[in-house]
C-alpha cells in the first residue's frame, strides 16, 4: 500500500482578520523550506494593512485593559493546545533541536500570558497624578501611538515576533508585522492561532517577503505612526521615517539576549510607544 | 491702524483705548539692569570671544535698537564647548552623587529668585513680551524648574522601579527665542538632574538671559563645563547637532527643522526628543462659563504676543454659542492694551522680530485674500518696532491656511461646530497634536473630549498652565519625549534593556 502524497500548504498573509495571498500574486520558497510557498508581500499589501490596522485602532484601544488582558489570555490558551504544530513549523525552516524548538514555543506562550496580566496595570504604571504648584487636579494619562509597524529579527522567528508586538498591543496600539523573511512559517501561522483567539481583525497584520523590499516602505508610510525594527540603527530607514516625525527604535538585540526573560519583560518596551497626555481642570470654582 | 472690525462695528460702539481713558504709564525700571555692548560665550566656565570673532547683533524688538553684540559660535566653538562638556561628564558631574548634584541645582533656583527682577527686565528687553509676564510667569517658572528638578537629582532610582537609569552623557539642547530663560531651564534641569552634561545654544535673537544664567552659574560655583553655552544662527545649531561627540539631542522649535534634526540623526543611535509646533483647538461647548471661557480663549491666543507653541490658535465654538461668544470676545480684545512691554499695564508686547512681523501679516492676509472675516481692534501702534494688533478672524473653514498653519503671533482663528463629534474631529484634523482646550460645565463631557483629543496637554476650563511636575510635550507632529514630571526624566537617561533611538 502507498501513501497519498502530502497535500503542501501556502502561507498567507495575515491582513484585517482574512489570509489573503499577495494582491502582487507573487510568492517565494524561505530558504530552509524550499518545498513551501509563502505569499511574498508588496508595498500595496503593507498599504492595504496599514488602513486594516487604522480601522481596528479605534476598537482596540478604546477596549477595557481587562478586556484587551482576557483576549492576549486567550492567545496563550490557544498556543498552548497548537504547541506540537508551531514547533514543527519553527523547525521546518530553522535547523533547531525539537527541545529548542519547544523552549522557544514555551516562551512564546509565556510571553503572552505576561503581557495579558500587564495590560489593565499600564496606566498605573506610566500615569502619575502631578502636584502642581496652584489649584489644580492634574494628572497623566498613557495612550496609544497608534498604528505601529513591526520588523521582526530572522531569528528567534517566531520568539522574536511576538517578543516585539506584545508590549506594543498592550500599549494599545495595533500592529502591521514583516515576519522572519528566512523562516516565515511559524509567524504565519501564529497570524491563523490570532484569527481564531478572539483578537478582532486587523489589530495584528502579518506580511511575509523580502526586508530589503519592504522595509523602506514601512519607513515612509506616513500612516504608520510609530516603527520598531529589529537590527542596528539604519540611516535610510531612519531618515524616511523623519517626515512624519515616526516614533522609531531599534531593537538591536545579540543572539543570546533574546533567551533572556527579563529583558523581554519590561516596561522600557511599552514605554516608546505611548504617547503621554496631561490633564489639567481648576479644583476652585 | 484703522479699524478693520468690518462685521460688529456696525452693531455696537466700539471702544478706543487710549482714546477714551487715557492710562498713565507704569514702566518697570530697568536702567538699573546692566547690559554690556559685548558678550562671549559661555565655555569650561568662563565667558570667552567666538574662536574666528565673529559676533551678532541683538536687537530689541520694542525699538529695533542694538541691545548688544554677542559672539557667533562656530563649529570649532562648538567642538571646544562639547569637549569640555564630556570632560566634565566623565570627571565631575556624571560620578558625582545626586545629592550633591541637587545642591548645586537649588543654589541656582534660589539665584535665579534673587534675581527675578534683574532676569524679568533683561527677558522684556531682549524678547518683545510684557514684563507681567516675564515677571509672573517665565522667571518664577524657571526658578521652580530647577527647584524641583533639584529635589529629583538624589532620587532618579526612585523614578522607576526596577529598573536602573544611567546619565546619558553630553546632551546638545537647541532652544526657541519665545521663551528664552524658562526653556533653558525646561532644558538644563531635567538633564543636569540625572548627571548628564549640556551644550545649550540659545536662539539667535535670545541670547541674553542664557548668558544671565552662565553668571548665575558661575555664582553658584557649579563646575566649570557641565553648562556651556553656544550662541549663534541656525549653522551653529547644526554644528552642534552634528557633532559626534554628543550623546543626544533636545530641540524645541518649529515642526520643519525638528523634522531636519531627525534626518540628521537617523542611523547614528542616538537618543532625540522633539519639542515641534502646534495649532492648538480650543472647544467651547454652550454651557460653558462664557466669560470665564472668553478669559481662557484671550489667554490662550494672546499670551506672549501668540508666540507659544501650544498656543489655542483655533477655537472651535458651537454654533449655538457663536455670535454671543464672538461679540463678547471682541469687546474683551478692545481692551487688550498693547504697547511698551516694560509698560506694567501693557498686555500685548512687541513681536519678537521684523521676520515673524513679516510672516503674521502674510498669513493674515492669506486669510482675508481666502474671504475669511477679519476683526482687529482700533487703536494706534508705536512708530517704532515691531507691532501687531490682536486679530480673530470669523467665517474659517478647516482648509483655510490660517485654520491649518501655525502663525505663531497673536491671531485667533474662529471656526464653529454642532456635535461633540465634530468637535473632535475638526480639532483633531491638523498633523499638530501639542495641546487643547476644554471649555464646558459637564464633567463626563471633559473626559470624554479629552480621551478622544489627540494632543499632549488638554486644558479643561483653564489654558495654557504649566509646571514643573506636569509633563508637557506632543503627539504626531509636534514631536516626542516630555518635559516635567518623572515622565519629563526618561528623556535624559539610558536603561540597559531598551529600544535605540535613532
Amino acid at each position: 500500500m502507498t501513501h497519498a502524497p502530502e497535500v503542501r500548504k501556502t502561507y498567507k498573509l495575515f491582513v484585517g482578520g482574512a489570509f489573503p495571498r499577495s494582491e502582487s500574486g507573487r510568492s517565494y520558497a524561505p530558504a530552509g523550506a524550499p518545498a513551501v510557498n509563502v505569499a511574498r508581500a508588496s508595498r500595496k499589501d503593507l498599504r492595504d494593512a496599514v488602513v486594516a490596522a487604522r480601522g481596528a485602532l479605534a476598537g482596540w484601544s478604546g477596549r477595557s485593559g481587562y478586556n484587551r488582558g482576557q483576549i492576549l489570555y486567550r492567545l496563550a490558551e490557544v498556543l498552548e493546545s497548537r504547541k506540537d504544530s508551531l514547533v514543527a513549523e519553527l523547525r521546518a525552516c530553522v535547523r533547531a533541536t525539537p527541545a529548542a524548538a519547544r523552549r522557544e514555543v514555551d516562551e512564546v506562550i509565556d510571553l503572552c500570558v505576561f503581557h495579558a496580566g500587564l495590560c489593565d496595570k499600564v496606566q498605573t504604571l506610566l500615569g502619575s497624578q502631578n502636584a502642581v504648584a496652584g489649584p489644580f487636579f492634574n494628572f497623566s494619562t498613557v495612550e496609544p501611538t497608534g498604528v505601529v509597524g513591526v520588523i521582526a529579527p530572522e531569528r528567534p522567528a517566531l520568539l522574536g515576533l511576538v517578543a516585539l508586538v506584545l508590549p506594543i498591543l498592550v500599549g494599545g496600539n495595533v500592529v502591521v508585522a514583516l515576519v522572519s523573511e528566512p523562516a516565515p512559517l511559524a509567524a504565519l501561522a501564529l497570524g491563523e492561532l490570532l484569527a481564531v483567539s478572539d483578537l478582532p481583525p486587523g489589530v495584528v497584520n502579518l506580511l511575509a517577503g523580502q526586508r530589503g523590499e519592504l522595509q523602506p516602505h514601512f519607513a515612509s508610510h506616513r500612516d504608520l505612526d510609530g516603527l520598531l525594527a529589529a537590527g542596528a540603527p539604519d540611516p535610510a530607514l531612519g531618515q524616511a521615517a523623519a517626515e512624519s516625525v515616526k516614533r522609531v527604535r531599534h531593537a538591536d538585540l545579540a543572539a543570546a539576549e533574546w533567551s533572556e526573560p527579563a529583558r523581554l519583560r519590561s516596561l522600557l518596551w511599552v514605554e516608546p510607544f505611548v504617547e503621554v497626555k496631561t490633564l489639567w481642570h481648576p479644583v476652585a470654582f | 491702524m484703522a479699524a478693520k472690525d468690518t462685521v460688529a462695528a456696525t452693531a455696537r460702539p466700539s471702544l478706543t483705548f487710549g482714546a477714551t481713558w487715557k492710562y498713565a504709564p507704569a514702566p518697570e525700571d530697568s536702567g538699573q539692569v546692566r547690559i554690556e555692548a559685548r558678550y562671549g560665550l559661555f565655555v569650561a566656565g568662563k565667558f570667552q570671544p567666538a574662536k574666528a570673532g565673529r559676533t551678532l547683533p541683538v536687537v530689541e524688538p520694542a525699538t529695533e535698537a542694538v541691545l548688544a553684540e554677542v559672539a557667533h559660535a562656530d563649529a570649532a566653538d562648538v567642538d571646544r564647548a562639547v569637549a569640555a562638556a564630556r570632560r566634565a561628564q566623565q570627571r565631575v558631574w556624571g560620578p558625582m552623587p545626586g545629592a550633591h548634584r541637587a545642591r548645586y541645582l537649588y543654589r541656582i533656583a534660589r539665584l535665579i529668585q534673587e534675581r527675578a527682577r534683574e532676569l524679568a527686565v533683561l527677558e522684556t528687553r531682549n524678547g518683545g513680551k510684557p514684563i507681567r509676564e516675564s515677571r509672573d510667569v517665565d522667571v518664577p517658572l524657571a526658578a521652580q524648574h530647577f527647584f524641583h528638578h533639584a529635589g529629583w537629582a538624589d532620587k532618579v532610582h526612585l523614578a522607576f522601579p526596577g529598573a536602573v537609569g544611567q546619565p546619558i552623557g553630553v546632551i546638545g539642547q537647541v532652544i526657541p527665542w519665545n521663551f528664552p530663560l524658562l526653556m533653558a531651564a525646561w532644558k538644563l534641569a531635567p538633564a543636569l538632574a540625572c548627571g548628564n552634561t549640556v551644550v545649550l545654544k540659545p536662539a539667535e535673537t535670545t541670547p541674553l538671559t542664557a548668558l544671565r544664567l552662565a553668571e548665575i552659574l558661575q555664582q553658584a560655583d557649579l563646575p566649570e563645563g557641565v553648562v556651556n553655552i553656544v550662541c549663534g544662527d541656525g549653522g551653529t545649531g547644526a554644528a552642534l547637532v552634528r557633532h559626534p561627540g554628543i550623546d543626544k539631542v533636545a530641540f524645541t522649535g518649529s515642526t520643519e527643522v525638528g523634522k531636519e534634526i531627525q534626518r540628521t540623526l537617523a542611523g547614528t543611535g542616538k537618543d532625540l526628543t522633539l519639542e515641534l509646533g502646534g495649532k492648538a483647538a480650543h472647544v467651547v461647548f454652550e454651557d460653558c462659563a462664557v466669560d470665564q471661557a472668553v478669559e481662557g480663549v484671550v489667554r490662550g491666543i494672546f499670551f506672549n504676543q501668540g508666540h507659544v507653541c501650544c498656543a489655542g490658535s483655533r477655537l472651535l465654538v458651537q454654533e449655538s454659542l457663536h455670535d454671543l461668544f464672538v461679540e463678547k470676545l471682541l469687546r474683551r480684545m478692545e481692551r487688550i492694551r498693547v504697547g511698551d512691554p516694560l509698560d506694567k499695564n501693557t498686555d500685548l508686547g512687541a513681536i519678537h522680530s521684523r521676520a515673524q512681523l513679516d510672516k503674521i501679516r502674510g498669513l493674515v492676509e492669506s486669510g482675508v485674500a481666502e474671504g475669511c472675516t477679519l476683526h482687529q481692534p482700533a487703536g494706534a501702534l508705536p512708530a517704532k518696532g515691531y507691532w501687531y494688533p490682536p486679530t480673530a478672524f470669523t467665517g474659517v473653514g478647516p482648509a483655510h491656511r490660517i485654520a491649518r498653519e501655525e502663525i505663531f503671533g497673536p491671531v485667533l482663528s474662529i471656526l464653529t461646530f454642532r456635535t461633540p463629534e465634530e468637535a473632535v474631529e475638526k480639532a483633531n484634523n491638523t498633523p499638530y497634536g501639542l495641546s487643547a482646550g476644554v471649555w464646558t460645565d459637564k464633567g463626563a463631557r471633559i473626559l470624554w473630549l479629552a480621551e478622544r483629543l489627540r494632543a499632549g496637554v488638554v486644558w479643561n476650563n483653564t489654558f495654557n498652565r504649566f509646571d514643573p511636575a506636569a509633563p508637557f510635550g506632543g503627539y504626531k507632529e509636534s514631536g516626542f519625549g516630555r518635559e516635567g514630571g518623572r515622565q519629563g526624566l526618561r528623556a535624559y537617561l539610558r536603561f540597559s534593556g531598551s529600544f535605540r533611538q535613532g
